[in-house]
Parts: structure tokens; C-alpha cells; sequence
């Protein structure tokens, strides 16, 4: 059975923690990512969970605390947003070298400056060399999905790594949409009790994590570390394969939306994907052969599987919500121009730039990418611009 | 306290093993196996570690000097990483899976940088919310592990690799910071400062308290480093000896808001005893600097009176 409501991405991860039930969850408000504590905490002081809750006094010590706990045996998540990311940079290192298989739910939001509380990907872009898996949702039930997929792929005793459930601030955050809710008995058997191995808590063995170690022995931690995260794609891929067959819905490593005969393929995360989709639709009515590629999960990074299905297409736009400041682009541009050139895969490829703290991005704006990328690979002529920014204003605007 | 057993106490088994690799005459080792010693036997214990000379010289892998589960996150956040160990023992004891007939206690320790400085806010947080947890500062006044660099716990005029005297320095410029009445503040069930003096009966006796008082608490303990200070490494009973007879280090105790003075000196000695044992104030005792032994001397008789105030309420 499965209960059909209607829900904001804040209350949909709030929902999948209370259904977890969690030992500890430490947390620290920051916009847009505050419901989800407050929530947490109401469903706490209503006993309708059991978690503690630590209200702690920055996010460099919630992820700090989450680490404590985790090491101590506990299940532990925290969940926060843009510059409490960053604060907490040092410690997302340490989870994952000390190979702390928590749990942290990301609302997407850019980083400062100028401030701004609205949505992009620079937070986690920022993150994805700290050896966490990331995980991105296009909407509420997606953003609900991956987090009931968090801990059973953390825990696992081939990953044990930290998992980041990303979702984007405010467009998915707290936009309200229809959503469907698993039973909370199903809910408990698909996430399943936490057994941790070694953990500071267990009497009659004691524990001590946090070495320091020498040069003589910290590359193979990290080698094992990176093991670590290659391993993971299977195990992403089984707990995906799991999660389908007993509650119908979800995508292993990416969404593939009308590609299988596309001439031009938009690759592109989160919630714009939306949008991709519904100007893929349009314009395929249209009788033009596009399609969108929706990356769910970017760390570890399925570089192969991504060229795998733009071995057949002529053009590609890649789509980055962030910006690099390398004057070559942003990361996933990079990651998959190198997966392309890896498999010797040679389509006409175009970067770009869009949707920085909060700017719109249309359906429009689809349709202009794809009649550009039309353009490109039927012209040799043509001169490319490179990482062009959507939507950017020009003098005229001003 | 009666029935204090000094041989009966040293004849515990060691909880931090011999084999590390500290310095020969440092104050921390010998702080944490007297703070140790406080435990009950049978009573399990989680320690927490900052960053810092203990730390990487207890837990280098694969060895580790530790008998009890124990855990270094990173510098600045021993108060945090403490504070989700000691709820994550609440919460298994809740759900059933740490047997009831189990004890935990969670004791962490912090140089004065990783307390006074760059942890401060973690260590505050951690006072606040009252996790029922003991935060032992081991302050040796500098950051004595990358190199003896001034810290908020380095005395006024200490000679400092980042306040050096020289021409125009004659070392730091600021009195120290004085966290444990500041730890007191936070209105904890229990904070108090200590040494190394006679019999150890004062670091032991507050150690069994800070241990075993129920909530957040909190102990300072002046632990001297032959290093940084200067001194032979054989003198440290004396050095801790003359920080307590000059009151520049006072012994006391803040139970519940209450202040106790555990030590008063018969003869209070003037700073210059402390002061000339110690390399680090060398400077101090040339021609023309006497009027900053006065300054030394005028603001450690400030802080005792202010403390004989706060202790006769």
C-alpha cells in the first residue's frame, strides 16, 4: 500500500527521517534547508519518533557531532544548505576518510557572495571531491526516494561512505507537490536495522578512529577510500533495483528521457530537468528528435554509462548550475567531456552555464540550447560559444 | 577528602599505556593518566582528543596508547565530536542496545588552543547543552605542537614563537584569558581549575567530581611543558608548585555557582619565584624591565582578589 499526498521537498525528507527513525540527528538552521530540523524536531517533541535531537551551535559542529555519533555506533544524519556546507568542508573530509556511513539531507543553494538564500548547485559542486556519494532529485518524490536509498547504500559493507541527498532549494524545496508515501512497515524493512561493525560504544571492544598516520600508510587508506566509492556504483545500482521493485519508482545513475533515437541530448541535474522535459515534449512534437539526460547520481561519477548513451547522438548541451571559476567550464561539464573522450565518443558538444542563485530557466531557454545545438551539428562552420550563461542580463536590460 | 589513598589510587591499571610518543617531562600525559585514574573500575569511558601534541603522539597508526574506545575528530570541534558520542549513548541505551547494567563516562581532552581558541565554540555549545560529558583543557599556555605559538592561555610577556622579544617586543602583549571562570559562567553543574602538587590529591579528587557530577563539566588543568616554557624537565612539581603558591594558577572549584578555594598558600610568593624558573620570561629580568614584573605582579593579585570575592559568597 502506498499513501498519496501532497508535499514540499522539505517535508517529503522530513517525512523519509521520521519513517527512518535515526539514533541521532544534530542539525543547524540555514535557509532554505531549516524546515527539515524544525520538523524532525516537532515530530520528536509529538513522540512520533525516537531520534535524539542535538540543537547544535554551527553546522561545523553538527557535522562534527554526526561523525561522534556515527563512530559511537549510532545512525546518524544532519541536513543543511550553501555556507553550512562550506563550514562544515574539514568535517565532510573526515566522515568520509573515517569511513562514517552517515547521512546528509542537501537543499541546494549558492554560495555566498553576494549572499543569497536562492538555489544552485555551487554547495555540493563545491563537495564532490570530499568522498561522499551525491545523489540529486529532480522533485519532492524523488528527494523522498533517495533518502529511504541513503542509509542501505552507506551502510553497506562495501561502501561505508557518507551519502548527500540533494535536492533544490525553494524549486523543490518548498514547492508543494502531489507525492507518494510508502507505509511506514515497508519503509523499516527496506531501510533495516543498523548492525555497525566496529564502533566506540561496543563493550569489551574498544575502538580508536582518527588516527594520525605517516606517509607510510595514509596513501592506502586513501586508495582503499577510492575502492571504496568504485564499489559503490553497484551497490547504488542493486539498492536502485531494490527500491523499483518494491515501491515502482526510481532511476539507477541517471533518468534517460526520450534518448534512445535523439540526434541532440541535453545533459542536466536536479529540478531543471523538469523543465528539459517538458520542452523535449514540445519540441518532439515538433518532430524534432531531442532528449534529456537527468544525472541522479554524480559521486561516483558514471562516466562510462553516460557515454554509452551519447555514443549515437550528434550534439550534446551540458548543463552546469554552477560556476567553476577555471575559465574551462563547470565540474560536470568537465567530468563529462572526459568520460566522452575516454570511450572515444565524439559528438559536438556544448557547455553551459545557468540558473545561478535562483535565475529562471525556461522552457525557452531549452528550446534556443536545442535549436543551437541543431545549428552545431549541422554546421562545421559555425563558431561555438563556449560555457555561454542563460539568461544573463546584457546592458540593454539594465 | 577522606579516606584519600594516594597508594591505593596508584595502584589502578593504567588507562593510557605506556609506548607513546610525548615528550619525556610533558604535563599532558601526566594530567590524563591522574584524570584516568578517576574512573571507577568496571565503568566504561569514550575518549575524545583534539587536535594537538597529545593527540598525534597517542594515536599514531597503527598503535594506539589508548585502553578505552576513543576518538580524534579534528581540532576545533572535541566539544561537538563529544556531544555526539555521549547523545549517540542515550539513544542506543533508549532503543535497548547498551545493556542498562552499563556505564559509559565521555571525557575529552583539548590543548589551550584546541580549548581556549579554536575550539571555543564547540567546547561552549557542548557546556550549554549540558551532554553529560567532562572537557579537560590540559593548558600548557601556547601552541606547543606546531611550535610553541601564543595562544589565549599564554601569559602576559611569554617569550612566543609568534610574540617574540626583540627590539621593540618583550613578548606578548595580553593577559591571558581566564576560560575556567568563563566555563563557570555557563552555569555548568560543575567547573574547577587544578595542578600537579603534593600528594595529587587536588587533580584526583576533582577529577572523581567532574567525572561523576551529572551534565556538562568542565576542568583546567596548568600542564606544563618544558619546551615551551623553558624550564629542567625534571622541575615540574616545583614550576606547578610556585604557580599555585604565587597564585598565578588558584586552585579552586565552582560546584552548582557555588566558588570553593581547594588551596590557599600559607605565604603568597611574589611572581618573580614562577616567573625565573622559567625561559620563557628571561627577558623580564634585565636591567630596565622591572616595571613589567610589576605589571605581571599587580594583575595576578587583581585576579586572586577578585577570586577570593567570588569564593567568600
Amino acid at each position: 500500500m502506498s499513501i498519496k499526498d501532497r508535499m514540499s521537498g522539505n517535508e517529503a525528507v522530513a517525512y523519509a527521517i521520521k519513517q527512518i527513525d535515526p539514533d541521532v540527528m544534530p542539525a543547524f538552521p540555514i535557509t532554505p534547508s531549516t524546515e527539515i530540523p524544525q520538523l524532525v524536531s516537532n515530530y520528536i517533541a509529538n513522540g512520533q519518533m525516537n531520534t535524539e535531537f542535538i540543537p547544535v551551535e554551527s553546522e561545523h559542529s553538527s557535522m562534527s557531532a554526526t561523525i561522534g555519533a556515527e563512530a559511537a555506533g549510532a545512525r546518524s544524519l544532519t541536513a543543511t544548505s550553501s555556507c553550512g556546507l562550506a563550514l562544515m568542508w574539514e568535517e565532510l573530509l573526515v566522515a568520509a576518510s573515517n569511513r562514517m556511513p552517515c547521512v546528509l539531507a542537501l537543499v541546494n543553494r549558492t554560495l555566498s557572495g553576494p549572499i543569497n538564500i536562492n538555489c544552485d548547485h555551487s554547495d555540493s559542486m563545491g563537495a564532490r571531491d570530499t568522498g561522499w556519494i551525491q545523489i540529486y532529485a529532480e522533485n519532492n518524490q524523488e528527494a523522498y526516494d533517495n533518502m529511504l536509498q541513503a542509509f542501505p547504500i552507506a551502510e553497506d559493507e562495501h561502501v561505508h561512505l557518507p551519502v548527500m541527498i540533494c535536492q533544490d532549494g525553494f524549486i523543490t524545496s518548498h514547492a508543494v507537490q502531489n507525492i507518494i508515501l510508502n507505509e511506514d512497515k515497508d519503509v523499516c524493512e527496506f531501510v533495516g536495522e543498523y548492525n555497525p561493525g566496529e564502533f566506540l560504544l561496543n563493550k569489551g571492544n574498544p575502538v580508536a578512529f582518527g588516527p594520525y598516520a605517516l606517509s607510510c600508510y595514509s596513501m592506502e587508506a586513501k586508495k582503499a577510500q577510492e575502492k571504496a566509492m568504485e564499489d559503490s556504483k553497484a551497490v547504488i545500482a542493486k539498492v536502485a533495483k531494490d527500491y523499483r521493485e518494491r515501491f515502482g519508482r526510481g532511476f539507477t545513475f541517471f533518468e534517460e528521457y526520450r534518448t534512445s533515437d535523439a540526434d541532440h541530448i541535453m545533459i542536466i541535474m536536479g529540478s531543471a530537468a523538469g523543465t528539459a522535459k517538458q520542452a523535449v515534449d514540445d519540441l518532439r512534437n515538433q518532430g524534432k528528435k531531442v532528449g534529456v539526460l537527468k544525472l541522479r547520481v554524480f559521486r561516483p561519477f558514471p562516466g562510462q554509462e553516460i557515454a554509452n548513451v551519447l555514443q549515437n547522438c550528434k550534439s550534446v548541451a551540458i548543463m552546469d548550475r554552477t560556476e567553476s571559476y577555471n575559465g574551462h567550464g563547470g565540474p560536470l561539464s568537465s567530468e563529462v567531456r572526459a568520460a566522452l573522450f575516454e570511450s572515444k565518443t565524439y559528438p559536438e558538444v556544448v557547455c553551459y552555464t545557468y540558473g545561478l542563485a535562483g535565475r529562471d530557466f525556461t522552457v525557452e531557454d531549452v528550446y534556443e540550447i536545442f535549436e543551437e545545438l541543431e545549428n552545431v551539428s549541422s554546421n562545421n562552420n559555425i563558431s561555438i560559444i563556449q560555457h555561454r550563461y542563460i539568461n544573463l542580463r546584457t546592458k540593454e536590460d539594465r | 577528602m577522606a579516606g584519600y589513598n594516594l597508594k591505593e589510587i596508584m595502584n589502578k591499571p593504567e588507562r593510557l599505556s605506556p609506548g607513546h610518543r610525548m615528550c619525556a617531562g610533558c604535563g599532558a600525559t601526566i594530567g590524563v593518566r591522574a584524570v584516568l585514574r578517576a574512573l571507577h573500575e568496571g565503568d566504561e569511558a569514550v575518549i575524545g582528543n583534539a587536535t594537538g601534541c597529545l593527540e598525534v603522539s597517542s594515536y599514531m597508526y597503527p598503535y594506539t596508547a589508548w585502553e578505552d574506545s576513543y576518538i580524534h575528530n579534528a581540532f576545533e570541534n572535541a566539544g561537538a565530536t563529544l556531544s555526539g558520542v555521549e547523545t549517540a549513548y542515550r539513544a542506543l541505551k533508549k532503543r535497548g542496545k547498551i545493556s542498562p547494567d552499563t556505564t559509559y563516562k565521555f571525557i575529552t581532552f583539548g590543548g589551550d588552543g584546541g580549548t581556549y581558541d579554536i575550539g571555543f565554540q564547540s567546547l561552549s555549545g557542548a557546556m550549554e547543552r549540558g551532554h553529560d560529558m567532562v572537557y579537560v583543557c590540559y593548558d600548557n599556555g601556547a601552541y606547543m605542537n606546531t611550535g610553541i605559538q601564543r595562544s589565549s592561555a599564554t601569559p602576559q610577556f611569554a617569550d612566543t614563537t609568534t610574540t617574540p622579544v626583540g627590539s621593540l617586543s618583550n613578548g606578548k602583549l595580553q593577559p591571558r584569558k581566564d576560560l575556567t571562570a568563563i566555563i563557570a559562567e555557563h552555569n555548568v553543574p560543575y567547573a574547577a581549575q587544578t595542578t600537579f602538587t603534593r600528594d595529587f590529591k587536588d587533580i584526583h579528587v576533582k577529577s572523581e567530581k567532574a567525572i561523576y557530577t551529572e551534565g556538562a563539566c568542565f576542568l583546567n588543568i596548568l600542564a606544563p611543558c618544558p619546551r615551551g616554557w623553558r624550564y629542567d624537565m625534571a622541575d615540574i612539581m616545583k614550576i606547578c608548585q610556585l604557580a599555585v603558591d604565587t597564585c598565578y594558577w588558584p586552585l579552586f572549584e565552582v560546584e552548582n555557582g557555588t566558588w570553593r578555594l581547594t588551596y590557599e598558600p600559607k605565604k603568597k610568593l611574589p611572581i618573580e619565584d614562577f616567573l625565573k624558573e622559567q625561559g620563557r620570561f628571561k627577558h623580564l629580568f634585565k636591567p630596565g624591565n622591572e616595571d613589567l614584573i610589576v605589571q605581571f605582579q599587580e594583575e595576578v593579585d587583581r585576579r586572586w582578589e577578585d577570586i577570593l570575592f567570588r569564593c567568600s559568597r
